[in-house]
């Protein structure tokens, strides 16, 4: 392992304390240990954070989303995907993003890559930090590096991500020749540590095949590899298992959740799956209609859902931990037409909640109790009122 | 055998139930694929898509299909339909074997059994509107000759499945992809089916809208005695609807029972690391929750394992399981599954 970047990624697996590997409760402990703002480090420190010196619990702010607005110029008129959206992801945390089709959640994504197709799509405010630097405000060329090393990418399609033509070895050295400016026989064997890192066997061979001789799970498998080849510190998921059969998906998830803390990788998971969510977040937002609704630790928004539409949205999915229901209760209605958004808030012509002032007037996000529990509604003290809302 | 006779035992979950009673019968149903050998070269190999399937599915009862991907359960569902010929097996429909049929005679018989597509979109045609999508089959199958009576049932049809008479003058790209799927229910409602065959009708569909179309289809089976074959990968949502669920792996069924049954006490180990591999929504159970991951991935149905399909990946199997194919048996009344150490 010659290059510097590659020893610092074998230096970090070295340091993996053995509570890492360990078992689940450990690792329970440990991530209880880095959710929430308020949440203390442990008091003694066998914990090593694998990145960086500071302990979990104060850990700095990786990528801080302040006010974002995208918005598309289409012929039926503008749509504001990204409306106005503030969040932010911390040192080696999962933070997830859910919502139901076309709120929002790609164009994020595709917005802090700055991937937003123009000239129809275009950053029309706000700012994007990442590790204290504005991503709006970098040239191509430096916003390239970014892409290629800081942050990784994983896709729901991994076949429409990969070029079909050149084979998975000559896709994985590629960046870690430009990026890490590895040698070529250098970047043969980091891939192929990289291929057996995400389960795939007999990497040697695998490596000259091409896309399309590959199954869904290990494209994905492979697409991960790719977003972790240049040791980035964060990566987003775009519904990374959405097109995975169930077995798949929690291979896929189990290692992404595993490499994540292993190498101390803080992770974007955007999907619509609330169970996905519940099995893997530390904090959840909540988007509806190009606007975050509802921000908490996982345990918050699902134990006490404080925003109509997430309670919404827990209460439509039959679950198997519980008696079968002998209804669902769906949301009624249908998400707005993003052009043409209504004054006030965007979820009141489906909310059960929604008072007058509702249709008049937008509300903002506010914080409901001091663990940083936020949500943009106007009832939300009805529904703390609402009891144990799920069940 | 004549289509009258005793459901055979191998027609899992209905040993008991007197043939009369089942609206579809599935026999030994086998469908192959032959792939390669053509242009491309490559050796001709023979997929085996679906591989001495046998269920039935009773008046009004809606058996759900579960399994991953490429496993067979649409070319079930298509074999059922005879819209895929079956290699061999029988389709016992209303009492009558469907896999001699011929177009002419299979006519009257697709009006009583319809199909609801997962995609919504690229299932309606675009260039129709909504009211002709709805007309055209009560047309084709001369159920009302008069153009405004059959204005009438489209409308009636449209408030059936909770849309508006004006939504019958729009075309499917104005609509939303859950009102797309309405459609899509209406106008397999509009020849008067007995059985639907539901492949993943929710599937595409965001889970606040999934739940409007899944209590729509429960509503529309009381009030009008349908049966469904319900094809889905949503285990959740599997339980919630059927009565009973079949679990597919590989071509064959490895497991089949009461609904009830199936998910609190399943015999496959199949079934149970697909019921393990569900995420719950709720961080507190997940986070104490045991989390098998079952490795390996589904092998190609060109070339399925021997012995057992699903010996390559299975956590307790012995080496029997390499050599001996296991048969569905009953293993306690009307819970089936195929597996030598059930
Ligand atoms: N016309 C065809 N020619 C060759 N192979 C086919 C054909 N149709 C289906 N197959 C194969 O048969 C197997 C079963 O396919 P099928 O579409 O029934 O799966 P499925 O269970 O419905 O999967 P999914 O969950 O992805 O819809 C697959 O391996 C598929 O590739
Ligand atoms: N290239 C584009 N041109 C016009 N509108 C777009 C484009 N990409 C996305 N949108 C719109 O932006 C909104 C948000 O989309 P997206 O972020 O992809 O949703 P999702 O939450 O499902 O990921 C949707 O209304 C979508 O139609
Ligand atoms: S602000 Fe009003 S309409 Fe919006 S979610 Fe809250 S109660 Fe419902
Ligand atoms: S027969 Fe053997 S391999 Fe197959 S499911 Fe049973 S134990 Fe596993
Ligand atoms: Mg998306
Ligand atoms: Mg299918």
């Amino acid at each position: 392992m010659p290059a510097l970047a590659v020893a610092r990624f074998e230096r970090r697996l070295c340091r993996r304390n053995p509570v890492l590997g360990g078992g689940r409760k450990e690792r329970a402990v440990r991530r209880a240990t880095t959710v929430g703002r308020g949440a203390k480090p442990p008091a003694e420190c066998d914990e090593v954070p694998l990145r960086g010196a500071t302990l979990r619990g104060v850990v700095g702010t990786l990528l801080e989303v302040r006010n974002l607005q995208t918005h598309f110029a289409t012929r039926g008129g503008v749509v504001r995907a990204v409306d106005g959206v503030s969040w932010d992801v911390r040192e080696g945390e999962t933070v997830a993003l859910v919502g139901e089709s076309g709120c929002g959640k790609s164009v994020s994504a595709l917005s802090i890559m700055r991937l937003v197709a123009a000239p129809a799509g275009r950053i029309v405010g706000g700012q994007i930090l990442f590790k204290g630097r504005d991503l709006l405000r970098l040239g191509e060329e430096e916003m390239r590096r970014v892409r290629g090393r800081e942050i990784g990418m994983v896709f729901q399609e991994p076949m429409t991500s990969l070029n079909p033509v050149l084979n998975i070895g000559r896709q994985l050295t590629e960046g870690l020749e430009i990026h890490l400016k590895l040698s070529p026989a250098d970047a043969r064997r980091r891939a192929e540590e990289l291929l057996a890192m995400v389960g795939i066997s007999d990497p040697g061979r695998r490596l000259r095949q091409y896309p399309h001789q590959f199954s869904g799970g290990m494209r994905q498998r492979m697409m991960i590899a790719m977003a972790l080849a240049c040791n980035p510190s964060l990566v987003l998921a775009d519904e990374p298992t959405t097109a995975l059969d169930v077995t798949i998906q929690a291979q896929i998830l189990e290692l992404m959740k595993d490499l994540s803390r292993r190498l101390g990788v803080a992770m974007l998971i955007i999907t619509h799956n609330l169970g996905v969510v519940a099995r893997y977040a530390d904090r959840v937002n909540v988007m509806y209609a190009g606007r975050i609704v509802e921000r908490a630790t996982a345990r918050e928004v699902y134990g006490r859902p404080r925003h109509p539409y997430t309670l919404g949205l827990l209460r439509s999915v039959p679950r198997l931990d519980e008696p079968r229901r002998a209804r669902l209760t769906p949301i009624e209605g249908q998400p707005p037409d993003l052009t043409r958004l209504p004054p006030g808030c965007a979820f009141a012509p489906r909310c059960a909640f929604c008072v007058e002032r509702c249709t008049r007037e937008a509300p903002p996000l506010a914080e409901v109790d001091a663990g940083g529990h936020v949500s943009a509604c106007w009832e939300a003290a009805r529904l703390e009122r609402v009891g144990e809302p799920v069940r | 055998m004549s289509p009258s006779a005793e459901v055979p035992v191998a027609t899992a979950g209905v040993s008991r139930v007197p043939a009369g009673d089942a609206l579809l019968q599935v026999r030994h149903l086998v469908k192959h694929f032959t792939v390669g050998g053509g242009l491309f070269g490559g050796t001709p190999g023979v997929v085996r898509a679906v591989d001495d399937v046998s269920f039935a599915i009773r008046r009004g009862e809606t058996l759900g299909l579960v399994g991953e991907s490429g496993c067979g359960k649409t070319t079930t569902g298509r074999c059922i339909l005879q819209l895929e010929r079956p290699t061999s097996g029988q389709v016992i429909f209303e009492g009558r074997d469907l896999t001699g049929l011929d177009q002419v005679a299979l006519r009257p018989v697709r009006r009583r059994m319809q199909v609801i597509f997962q995609d919504p979109y690229s299932s309606l045609n675009p260039r129709m509107t909504v009211g002709q999508i709805l007309a055209e089959p009560i047309a084709v199958h001369r159920l009302i000759t008069n153009a405004a009576r059959r204005r009438e049932r489209v409308h009636d049809l449209l408030q059936r499945v909770g849309l508006l008479p004006q939504h019958a003058d729009r075309y499917p790209h104005q609509l939303s992809g859950g009102q797309r799927q309405r459609v899509g229910i209406a106008r397999a409602l509009a020849v008067e089916p007995a059985l639907i065959i539901c492949d993943e009708p929710v599937s595409a569909l965001d889970v606040s809208i999934q739940a409007q179309i899944i209590n729509l289809l429960e509503d529309l089976q009381a009030e009008l005695h349908l049966t469904y074959l319900f094809i889905a990968h949503d285990l959740a949502v599997v339980r919630h609807i059927s009565d009973r669920v079949a679990v597919m792996y590989l071509g064959k069924i490895v497991e089949i029972a009461d609904r009830r049954e199936l998910y609190e006490n399943p015999l496959h180990p199949y079934t149970q690391a697909l019921l393990a591999a569900v995420p719950i929504p709720d961080p507190a159970l997940e986070a104490s929750r045991p989390r098998p991951v079952l490795g390996g991935e589904v092998p190609s149905p060109l070339n399925p394992p021997s012995g057992c399909v699903f010996h390559p990946r299975c956590p307790i199997a012995v080496d029997r399981c390499r050599g001996e194919i296991p048969p569905l048996r009953e293993i306690t009344p009307g819970h089936w599954a195929a597996c030598l150490l059930a």
